[in-house]
């Protein structure tokens, strides 16, 4: 992320959208999960930003809270940005851009299947990789796996009939 | 929670015709299954099933140590190992901190091209067979037969290589490796790729089966997401190894080929089958220099048996066959990543699939699918 986007992103949002952090050898912004419209509205058609290109949109459990992670690209001014959104673990709720990028409602779709994060405005906001009546969202960390799924065990020691493995 | 079938039942009424393909369809490329929604023969929308290959690697891939790691990302794409190998360890040696010698840096490129070729040659093969062509299939997989060969002789392997290590690869090239790779790209390019375009590329009944379906245009490829070779079709001039260059591709002359609209118009299907011809021309061109730069050298860096990178996250990417292969890592100070996303091309592309194919006949939607190179397994994951 340049100095640039983030002076323009500062700019436009002020205290809503946080300072550039750095994590290792990554370099992200928190922002206010509600201002997402209005950033992705801006991030997209703002000539200074052109961020045209939403890479990925994934989930990161923090055990006290869910972060929504957004990968951007800029084709045009040849730059990258990693943008995060801290949501209350109990319920997690985030608007959604699949509007905006028409990409994203896959990703979204994946996210929620996950981790359960609910995308609102999403028009089909269904499991992606999971079955439909899967319980429970798998990458969550507390997430506890059941002990058979329509009669199939879910483990390679455990049987659900009682006979040995 | 909203599941298929309330979606199969909202739809009903408003269609004419719901037809289910696959999940076994021959030409849906692994697993994929469609809802194809239509009135006769033209499709108001298809929608992809997708799941049936996932194996929740990323969950994976917080329970196993780093270096433990990477032989599951041989089947992330299991046409394109080399690329899975390469980002997963391009990723922690960010994070750790780790320098590749150079020697194993050139052999990682070779590997790299050596995949990018055998998989563009199933890419153009099969999108040829799902049309009627049998033969292009043939001739693609009697070449990448001396491909697997060649990848056989570097790291055991003819399918899930295994091959790069954290801070390295696994094992320095076989005695013969460079008289049997120069045989091969002598044959290879012009040979057998100016036959493959006389005899395929230029066919009349694939060009006319090809042109003008699902035209994407760059500015929709972006807002759909597309990576690598789809991209460039719609004439976005991007390529990882050129524009955030990673490993030696600094160090090497190769050009970006992109859509000019070849027989019909930008970004159509035919564009896409071609852009994968154009881009084996310059894998050959990347191998003949990478083979003669070779530098000597070690091929491993001094890793500590169970890597343990600080603290941090890091998002790096790798050109691969079939585009951007992403890997979002977080490490937490520990022998195994707290979290590891994996972006991959065919996500989105099989994501456009639901609104690309709006409006085209049943029968070009194995030309859709074929032209944007899906491989099941690196949807579900």
């Amino acid at each position: 992320m340049t100095e640039a986007v983030h002076t323009a992103l500062r700019g436009l949002f002020g205290d809503r959208i946080s300072a550039p952090v750095t994590l290792g050898p990554s370099i992200h912004a928190t922002f206010d999960p509600l201002i997402t419209r209005e950033l992705f509205t801006a991030l997209r058609d703002r000539e200074d930003l052109a961020f045209h290109h939403l890479s990925f949109v994934s989930g990161v459990d923090r055990g006290d809270a869910f972060e929504v992670v957004y990968g951007l690209d800029s084709y045009r001014r040849r730059d990258t940005l990693l943008l995060k959104a801290r949501l209350d673990r109990q319920s997690p709720k985030i608007a959604s851009i699949h509007d905006l990028y028409e990409g994203a409602g896959w990703h979204e779709r994946e996210t929620f299947d996950l981790f359960g994060i609910e995308f609102e405005g999403h028009p089909d906001l269904r499991r992606l990789l999971m079955p439909d009546d899967w319980e429970g969202f798998p990458l969550r960390k507390d997430y506890q796996e059941a002990a058979s799924y329509h009669g199939i065990p879910t483990s390679r020691t455990a049987r659900t009939d009682g006979r040995p493995a | 929670m909203r599941t298929l079938a309330d979606l199969v039942a909202e739809r009903a009424p408003h269609t004419g015709m719901m037809l289910n393909m696959g999940p076994q369809h021959p030409s849906t490329h692994g697993v994929l299954r469609f809802i194809v929604c239509g009135d006769g023969e033209v499709m108001e929308q298809a929608i992809p099933v997708v799941g049936y290959l996932h194996r929740g690697i990323e969950k994976l891939a917080e329970m196993t140590p780093y270096g433990g790691f990477i032989p599951y990302t041989d089947r992330i794409d299991y046409l394109g190992s080399m690329f899975g190998n390469h980002a997963w360890c391009m990723a922690v040696e960010a994070l750790a901190g780790i320098q590749v010698p150079r020697r194993a840096e050139y052999l990682r490129v070779i590997a790299d091209e050596l995949n990018r070729l055998a998989s563009h040659l199933i890419a153009v093969g099969s999108m040829a067979m799902d049309i009627g062509a049998f033969t292009p299939f043939l001739h693609g997989i009697r070449e990448r037969e001396i491909l697997n060969n060649l990848l056989e002789s570097l790291c055991g392997s003819r399918l899930t290589f295994n091959y790069m290590r954290i801070g390295g690869v696994s094992r320095d090239l076989p005695p013969g490796f460079g008289a049997n790779l120069d045989s091969f790209l002598s044959r290879f390019q012009p040979g057998f790729l100016d036959e493959f375009d006389r005899l395929i590329a230029r066919n009349e009944i694939l060009v006319k089966r090809c042109v003008h379906v699902a035209t994407v245009s760059a500015a929709r490829a972006m807002s759909l997401g597309f990576v690598g070779p789809n991209l460039r079709a719609s004439a976005v001039d991007w390529d990882l190894r050129r524009d955030r260059p990673y490993s030696v591709y600094p160090e090497l002359t190769f050009t970006v080929p992109i859509g000019r609209g070849f027989r019909g118009a930008v970004g159509d299907s035919y564009d896409r089958f071609v852009i994968r011809i154009e881009e084996m021309k310059q894998s050959v061109a990347i191998l003949r220099q990478a083979m003669a730069n070779l530098p000597e050298g070690p091929i491993q860096a001094e890793v500590p048996r169970r890597v343990r990178p600080p603290a941090g996250e890091v998002y790096s990417g790798v050109e691969s066959a079939r585009g951007e292969l992403g890997l979002y890592m977080i490490s937490d100070g520990t022998e195994k990543p707290s979290r590891a996303k994996i972006r991959t091309g065919s996500f989105s592309a099989c994501a456009a699939i639901e609104s690309l194919s709006r409006g085209c006949m049943v029968a070009d939607l194995v030309v859709l699918i074929g032209s944007l190179d899906l491989l099941a397994p690196e949807i579900d994951r």
